[in-house]
């Protein structure tokens, strides 16, 4: 899409914008509706967006395939290691109130911020990593002859 | 049964009517398009169907968002709607995309391997490849073809 | 291990047994490809396993007597949390699962090698943990809505593994495909059923679900539910007319795979459909024995016979073994629908001990086509003398298949005539002994074609490695050592009859 100097100059200024609202709708996601599984879309709409105005190649130079799929596993691990911290607390599995025992509710409020961190990472991850995995096949019909 | 069949039953029900007509969409397309990927969005529309199910569900007439407020001074005069279909439709909706990437997924492979994504195409495919096995093998019951 | 706080009574490990079951391989499965070490994967895979074994072991014991244990998962109580409950039903089930693919493992390992390309190690490992997790997860959770969610893991990951095996057929992908389209299509039927029921009763927990179902009766809303739960599950279960994905999956699946999911995929189902039937709805709801008499019974026996005709006509002997395990679901739906303890106990005992024949047969032929480069039956042709050792566990396998006294089998098919008869349904004590002179039929030419026939003259098979011939010795040795000390799988699955039987009342 060379030809397109108005979606490229658009894309450009979009793309940090719609970088910084992911991460408002991840981190007030305990306040507000929002969340891990919102912010991870959004936050991946950004790298898709790129890809489609500036090529896949481009793309996956800033945010490397096996980077990706790195940080798909890498998420559910911090989900998952939540639970196991405060199993080894002496508590139930996935049990917040672990991290905090004098204010379990205190305890919520950090566990849900890092479960919810590792949704968005692994959420992004697998957008991302779906988003690549069809665009990379090679096209049938070249992007000229549209 | 008749005597009950009104006016306000039709759009008091309007919901389920809207679910019914969805799922019989969405199976009728899943059962009778031979086009692979058109099948899988039939299978999206019969899930959809479901989710409003249970959306609509949680809904409490005259009921807000269950948000507690930031001061968390809960009035009980307020009603809130039911919050708990909706939670169980997100990972409901995050399954059904796991499915539907997954069926196009494997769509771009059947493509690549029979070079079609028409199902009678790829039964006749599939009839030859039985039909070879079966002059090498033996004659064999049953099958998909 | 844990300190005391002022709130909370601090619990030790073996109070987190449940959520231990499914959580090391689940926290594996990631690991895996994050460490994205093809040398290091089998070994984390094949130590979570182990781990979740010597887990549902411990389980086992301590609840073989009746009773349950309960979980609250993050601390949430019942019926508002989700709940992970351990009675001997579910002990049971994970007990199989887990020894199962503890056992499978060490066999995937050159089986894999020879059928998938190395790129997709890691990733295949980790869909097989993924896969392990999914099933585990239904059978130990007491949360209907988690019950769906554990189910779609273990389906999605089992549509990946299926489609592993286009590098042999390509005929894997459309199986695969299949297989997708029916098993979405069985499980949002099992979503309609349960927001169907939660309509009704405002819960999700299983136990409160069956409390409330008792209180208020049947009425439109809890029997639309009951039959989209039944066609839900009856299309994982792979009951007769609903089996269609099956033989495809099963034949074009790569060999590790398929003898895994034969052993329990399933079996797994079955377990889901059991605990739908008998605890959650009341086996006294008029509805529900109609269906059991006139739908399950019926179809069952039915795929007894045609599957069992089908696989007779087989020239493939890995579709003939995906026939056959159509056929053997058939057994189990009909202890279910005689719908009394020894009827269930045969379902339950039929359950592990085909799990157990299913593996030796599937792991055998997977040996067989490592060796041979094909299951047809001219490929293996001979293979009795090529590769003894292969050959006899797949004859013992076959003998357990039948139902032979001294095998496993036989102790199921044993308690299912005893069922029929209580009952006095003594024709379908007939049925069953018939049905299974056509797997002699089937059997037998698979013992044919491996010793009487010689072997192509292509074929330069040598024994297969050990690290396949020992599970598949050990199975094949667990199918006669199950048949001779029937008194575990006897206690065991009573008490699961029992738990299973006594309704609402077995859940508290």
């Amino acid at each position: 899409m060379r030809h397109h100097l108005i979606l490229r100059v658009v894309t450009k200024l979009l793309v940090g914008t719609i970088i910084l609202f992911a991460f408002y709708v991840q981190f007030h996601g305990d306040f507000s509706p929002g969340g891990g599984f919102q912010a991870g879309v959004i936050m991946a709409v950004a790298f898709i967006l790129y890809g489609v105005v500036f090529s896949l190649r481009k793309a996956q130079k800033v945010f490397p395939p096996w980077l990706v799929h790195k940080l798909v596993a890498l998420g559910v691990l911090i989900y998952a290691g939540t639970g196991i911290v405060s199993l080894f607390l002496g508590y139930e599995y996935l049990d917040y109130g672990a991290f905090s025992p004098h204010h379990p509710e205190h305890g919520q409020h950090y566990g849900i911020l890092i479960v919810e961190l590792g949704v968005g990472i692994t959420v992004t991850g697998v957008m991302v990593a779906v988003y690549y995995a069809f665009a990379a096949r090679p096209p049938r019909i070249s992007d000229e002859e549209w | 049964m008749n005597g009950e069949f009104t006016w306000d039953f039709i759009v008091g029900h309007m919901n389920y009517w809207l679910f019914i007509v969805l799922m019989m969409t969405g199976l009728y397309i899943v059962v009778a398009k031979g086009n692979l990927v058109k099948k899988i969005v039939g299978l999206n529309i019969f899930q959809t169907s479901v989710f409003m199910l249970y959306i609509s569900m949680g809904k409490v007439t005259g009921g807000t968002a269950p948000i507690f407020p930031a001061d968390m001074i809960i009035d009980p005069d307020v009603v809130y709607s039911n919050p708990l279909p909706h939670v169980l439709i997100l990972t409901a909706i995050v399954v059904g995309i796991a499915t539907t990437s997954l069926g196009l997924a494997l769509i771009v492979r059947i493509r690549e391997e029979f070079g079609t994504i028409e199902e009678h195409e790829i039964l006749e495919i599939e009839k030859a490849i039985a039909a070879a096995e079966n002059k090498l093998h033996g004659e064999a019951m049953g099958g998909r073809a | 291990m844990a300190t005391e706080t002022t709130h909370h009574v601090a619990m030790t490990l073996s109070d987190h047994l449940p959520v231990l079951a499914i959580l090391v391989p689940f926290v594996a499965a990631p690991l895996c490809v994050l460490l994205g070490s093809r040398s290091l994967t089998w070994p984390i895979t094949f130590l979570a396993s182990a781990a979740s074994f010597v887990t549902s072991f411990l389980l086992l014991l301590s609840v073989i007597d009746g009773g349950f244990i309960s979980y609250h998962i993050g601390g949430w109580a019942p019926p508002l949390g989700i709940e992970y409950r351990v009675d001997a039903a579910n002990a049971f089930v994970l007990f199989l699962v887990t020894g199962i693919s503890t056992i499978v493992l060490p066999y995937a390992r050159e089986s894999v090698k020879s059928e998938i390309p190395e790129r997709h190690h890691t990733l295949f490992y980790a869909c097989f943990l993924l896969c392990l997790t999914g099933l585990l997860g239904v059978a130990v959770t007491g949360d209907a809505f988690n019950v769906f969610v554990f189910l779609e893991i273990s389906s999605l990951s089992t549509y990946v593994l299926i489609a592993q095996g286009s590098y042999r057929d390509r005929r894997a992908l459309t199986a695969a495909y299949d297989y997708l389209i029916m098993g979405t299509i069985g499980a949002t039927f099992f979503v309609i059923g349960l927001g169907m029921l939660y309509m009704a009763t405002g819960t999700l927990n299983m136990a409160d679900l069956a409390d409330r179902i008792a209180d208020q009766g049947a009425n439109r809303t809890v029997r639309a539910a009951f039959a989209f739960i039944v066609v839900g599950i009856g299309l994982k279960v792979a009951i007769y007319p609903l089996h269609l994905w099956l033989p495809n999956a099963y034949t074009y699946a790569p060999s590790a795979v398929t003898a895994f999911l034969a052993a329990t995929a399933t079996k797994v189902a079955v377990y889901v459909l059991m605990r739908f039937l008998f605890s959650v709805f009341q086996p006294s709801f008029l509805f529900e024995v109609n269906t059991l008499e006139f739908m399950i019974i019926p179809f069952a026996i039915l795929a007894m016979f045609a599957a069992s005709f089908i696989a007779i006509f087989q020239t493939d002997l890995k579709r003939l073994l995906a026939y056959s395990s159509i056929a053997q679901i058939g057994y189990m739906l009909l202890g279910i629908g005689l719908l009394n303890e020894s009827g269930v106990a045969a379902a339950v005992a039929h359950l592990f001990n085909h799990g157990i024949t299913k593996a030796v047969l599937f792991m055998g032929v997977g040996a067989l086509v490592l060796r041979s480069g094909g299951s047809f039956f001219d490929r293996i042709e001979g293979m009795g003398k090529l590769m003894p050792w292969t050959s006899a566990a797949i004859v013992i396998g076959g003998l357990s298949l039948i139902g032979v006294p001294g095998t496993a089998g036989f102790l199921s098919k044993w308690l299912l005539v005893q069922g029929a008869l209580e009952k006095g349904w003594w024709p379908i004590a007939i049925l069953v002994v018939l049905s299974s002179l056509l797997a002699v039929i089937y059997v037998w030419r698979i013992v044919e074609a491996m010793y009487l026939r010689s072997p192509a003259s292509d074929i330069e098979a040598k024994e297969a490695p050990l690290s396949m011939l020992v599970p598949i010795w050990i199975m094949a040795i667990a199918c006669i050592y199950f048949g001779f000390a029937t008194d575990i799988t006897l206690t065991a699955s009573h008490t699961a009859a029992q738990g299973l039987l006594a309704g609402p009342v077995g859940l508290h």
